[in-house]
């Protein structure tokens, strides 16, 4: 049987679209993320909380290897949001990644245009691990001086990338990460350096 | 000592009572009722379906009683309505060419398959006021046609045409998404089929005036109408669980196929080009001024220059919309008090240097 | 239709879901609204929805707050700085019909503040979210019409117009002749318009700890501010950024600083000029400030 979506879909997308715009707002500053699903494996269920909150018909999703390998996941997500599984990173509005170990170049994904920035995907990482105080140096919109967050586990060559990602805006991916209960945020816009 | 001045909730209350009892009028004189406009108000109604972009005829009589007769307020309440309202996808292409129609003639032939049909129109009407209906009285029922021959074939005379390439093709089904203005921004430039829903949903006095202005020689257009219809036409929808057709309904449409200007060159046969107007209801105004701009519209595609209002279709598409326009006229009369007050505050300082500075001429001059 | 699920919003009123919009209406929103954070200052397009009130009435406004509201907020809604203006009212009533939330005039317990025109005078504080309340987004509409062209001019970053616009006032008037809708330069990037709030208001967005959020309804665009994100009025060396300046405090609470509404007492000159911000005026009040009650 397929598991259930939110149990409250109005006010349960609503917390969790919450949660996800004081993170992004905030960058480096994790937030509380209840999402009260279990969804099936892979998928963690705050992954699934912000897929639910956020995608549907006009948003085509792109799962990384290890989602797109269980049909269960897929399923899942079709049935509870409608969106569109794309096999194409950058035709994806949104990335779900449960290894960002393995998470493909950010390159890949779609950046938007310069007259259309906002035409981008967003990327959805499940991490172990969000601490905030020590790690990674951010400065940017959103963050008051500077503040820092350690995020396990990473993509390769993270800061590099998130460096190029940086210097393209106002194009660029946006990262959203997320640990068991917890949800971050890293826009574009912020400037990302190793501590 | 003043007092700031508070009551905004009761004001509002009061305002609204009084709003309702001026909506009614004189108690003494029987209400009106809805199926009163909607059967005797028809073209009325017709306007607010179209405009409003929701074909309930019931609901846009409704509306309009509650306008107390104002169109746009009308097509407003039937707007915000239809945004309430589940989408389950889109309809079929409705075919035109199997409508039964109420009426339709054509300018560009005398006699044509089908038949020119007059139908329920004021054309040939003399414009008299007729006392006779300030009394209740019953309508003498309207002769029967004997049936032509052809009758029940009508097709569209653009087709006849099409048929020896006079005229250019209809554009292919590409099978492609048909986008939808409601569901999300426009885009520009916008594909024809965006600008016709634009157009369609638009006010009708807007787009007649840019219509006429085509006539006038603003984006001239060389207009012939090929036909005018008015009719019925079944609706049809596919469930993706069934994956068959299935019939919604019928509705009544305007439709106006205007030929026009032709173009050619060296590699290209010269053909006559089409401009396109579509209506829920009867609306051949609307349908006809429709027609003229869409073709305008098409300036850029064609290859002609684009130097008129009704040829841009930033300008077009921008300013049709009636609800937008309404509301960004009428807001002018909600409080600007801060922004005056700023303003004001600027204005004083600048006449003040500006005496200053003449006073200190005249000083040195004297 | 697809298999998707048939989402059952709880409803609070006559059949219209909490906060009246449907849930994919409010989804496209709360899109927008996120990259409308990831990219500071840029005018995010979405499919702006036929509202119950009319555009021009804040419905840019009444939608970011219906994607952003939440059944623990505490709303507040002021138009020109104040809670009883019959829009505010109105606005304030629309929502507290629709989802039931809390409502209150008082600055300092709202989580979102719906404007038009303002900005309160009391410090916005973290975890707060203004909406404002947009007609015209587009800093550069009135030297360029066209949309093609304004587009390509942000992502050109091709603003010399608007310094040549502002500069052309310095030499007819001796001063910037923009008192309100005083465009800022947003993280350094993009030009905004502030909406029509007077430049009175620009220095509190600069750095502001409260999320600022835009809505143009009828230009269907949604533009944001995060937090402690630097916003800039645009100015010259020789003419820098100044706000206007009261020769008086408010007659009622003595406030001096804030920004007044002129009120005209007789049809001989009197006048009197209180607080734009009510309910500034009236927290001042109860702590026994007292103005002179003076007409000028």
């Amino acid at each position: 049987m397929l598991a259930p979506g939110f149990a409250d879909p109005v006010h349960d997308a609503q917390g969790t679209f919450r949660a996800v715009m004081d993170a992004l707002a905030r960058p480096g500053l994790p937030r509380r993320l209840e999402a009260g699903l279990e969804p099936p494996a892979p998928l963690t269920p705050e992954l699934a909380a912000i897929a639910l909150a956020l995608t549907d018909a006009d948003t085509p999703v792109w799962l990384d290897a290890g989602l797109a390998a269980a049909p269960e996941v897929a399923a899942y997500l079709r049935f509870h949001t409608g969106a569109p599984l794309t096999d194409d990173p950058a035709r994806a509005a949104f990335a779900l990644i449960r290894d960002p170990a393995r998470c493909p170049p950010f390159v890949r994904f779609a950046p938007g245009t310069p007259a259309y920035p906002d035409t981008s995907t967003t990327l959805v990482l499940a991490l172990d691990t969000i601490t905030a105080g020590e790690g990674l140096r951010l400065t940017g919109p959103g963050i008051d001086g500077t503040t820092r967050i350690a995020l396990a586990p990473l993509p390769e060559r993270f800061v590099g990338q998130l460096a190029e990602n940086r210097a393209g805006f106002p194009l660029g991916i946006d990262l959203i990460l997320t640990a068991p209960g917890r949800v971050a945020g890293l826009p574009r816009s912020t400037a990302v350096t190793e501590s | 000592m003043y007092v700031a001045v508070k009551g905004g909730e009761a004001a509002i209350d009061n305002a609204h009572r009084l709003l309702a009892e001026t909506r009614r009028g004189d108690p003494a004189v029987p209400e009106l009722t809805v199926a009163q406009i909607r059967e005797q108000m028809t073209l009325l109604v017709d306007r607010v379906m179209a405009e409003g972009s929701l074909y309930d005829p019931d609901l846009a009589a409704l509306a309009l009683k509650q306008a107390r007769g104002d169109v746009v307020e009308a097509v407003f309440l039937v707007r915000a309505f239809r945004t309430t309202l589940p989408r389950f996808g889109a309809s079929k292409p409705v075919d035109t060419g199997a409508m039964a129609v109420a009426r339709r003639v054509s300018a560009t032939f005398k006699d044509l398959p089908g038949g020119q049909v007059l139908g329920p129109t004021f054309d040939y009407t003399h414009r008299l006021i007729d006392f006779a209906l300030a009394a209740a009285g019953t309508v003498e029922p309207a002769a029967e046609a004997e049936p032509r021959d052809d009758a029940g074939t009508c097709p569209r005379v653009t087709d006849l045409l099409a048929q020896d390439g006079l005229i250019e093709p209809s554009p292919p089904d590409d099978g492609a998404p048909v986008g939808d203005l409601t569901r999300e921004p426009v885009d520009y430039p916008a594909d024809r089929a965006l600008r016709l829903q634009a157009l369609a949903r638009g006010d009708e006095g807007f787009v007649l005036g840019l219509g006429y202005s085509t006539q006038r020689g603003y984006g001239r257009t060389h207009p012939f109408v090929g036909e005018v219809r008015v009719g019925d036409v079944a609706v049809e929808f596919v469930p993706e669980e069934l994956g068959f057709p299935v019939p919604l309904g019928r509705i009544r449409l305007t439709e106006c196929q205007m030929v026009n200007q032709f173009t050619g060159s060296g590699t290209t046969p010269p053909q006559f080009t089409r401009g396109y107007g579509l209506t829920f209801g009867q609306s051949e105004r609307k349908a006809m001024a429709m027609a003229l701009v869409d073709r305008a519209l098409r300036a850029a595609e064609l290859g002609e220059p684009v130097t008129s209002p009704a040829q841009d279709q930033e300008f077009v598409l921008a300013h049709c919309d009636s609800l937008q326009a309404t509301g960004f006229v009428e807001h002018l009369k909600l409080p600007h008090y801060v922004d005056f007050q700023a303003e004001l505050e600027l204005v004083r300082r600048l006449r003040a240097e500006f005496f200053r500075d003449s006073d200190s001429v005249q000083e040195a001059a004297e | 239709m697809s298999a998707t699920a048939m989402i059952e919003p709880s409803r609070s009123e006559a059949g219209y879901n909490f906060a009246y919009l449907d849930e994919g209406t409010k989804r496209m929103i709360r899109r927008a609204i996120l990259k409308a954070i990831a990219v500071p200052g840029y005018q995010v397009p979405f499919a702006s929805r036929e509202m119950p009130m009319p555009y021009g009435w804040g419905t840019g406004g009444v939608q970011v707050t219906a994607a952003v509201l939440g059944r623990a907020d505490v709303l507040k809604v002021i138009d020109q700085g104040a809670d009883d203006t019959t829009n505010a009212v109105s606005i304030r009533r629309f929502f507290a019909r629709t989802s039931g939330v809390a409502t209150t005039t008082r600055t300092t317990e709202a989580t979102i503040i719906q404007t038009r025109h303002r900005i309160p005078e009391t410090p916005l504080r973290e975890g707060q979210v203004l909406v404002y309340q947009v007609p015209i987004p587009e800093p550069l509409r009135f030297l360029e019409p066209r949309e093609t062209e304004t587009r390509q001019l942000h992502a050109l970053r091709e603003y010399g117009a608007m310094h040549v616009k502002l500069y052309e006032d310095i030499s007819r008037h001796g001063h910037i002749a923009t008192t309100y809708a005083y465009p800022v330069e947003v993280a350094g990037r993009y030009v905004m318009d502030p909406s029509p709030t007077p430049k009175f208001d620009n220095p509190k967005m600069d750095d502001c700890p409260a999320l600022q959020l835009f809505g143009a309804g009828r230009e269907r665009r949604i533009y944001a501010v995060p937090p402690y994100t630097s916003v800039r009025s645009l100015d010259f060396e020789d003419h820098p950024f100044r706000v206007q300046q009261f020769d008086q405090p408010c007659a009622l609470c003595g406030a001096e600083g804030v920004y007044l509404d002129e009120m005209l007492l007789d049809d001989a000159g009197r006048r009197m000029f209180v607080c734009s911000d009510t309910d500034h005026c009236e927290g001042r009040r109860a702590d026994g400030h007292v103005g002179t009650g003076d007409a000028v």
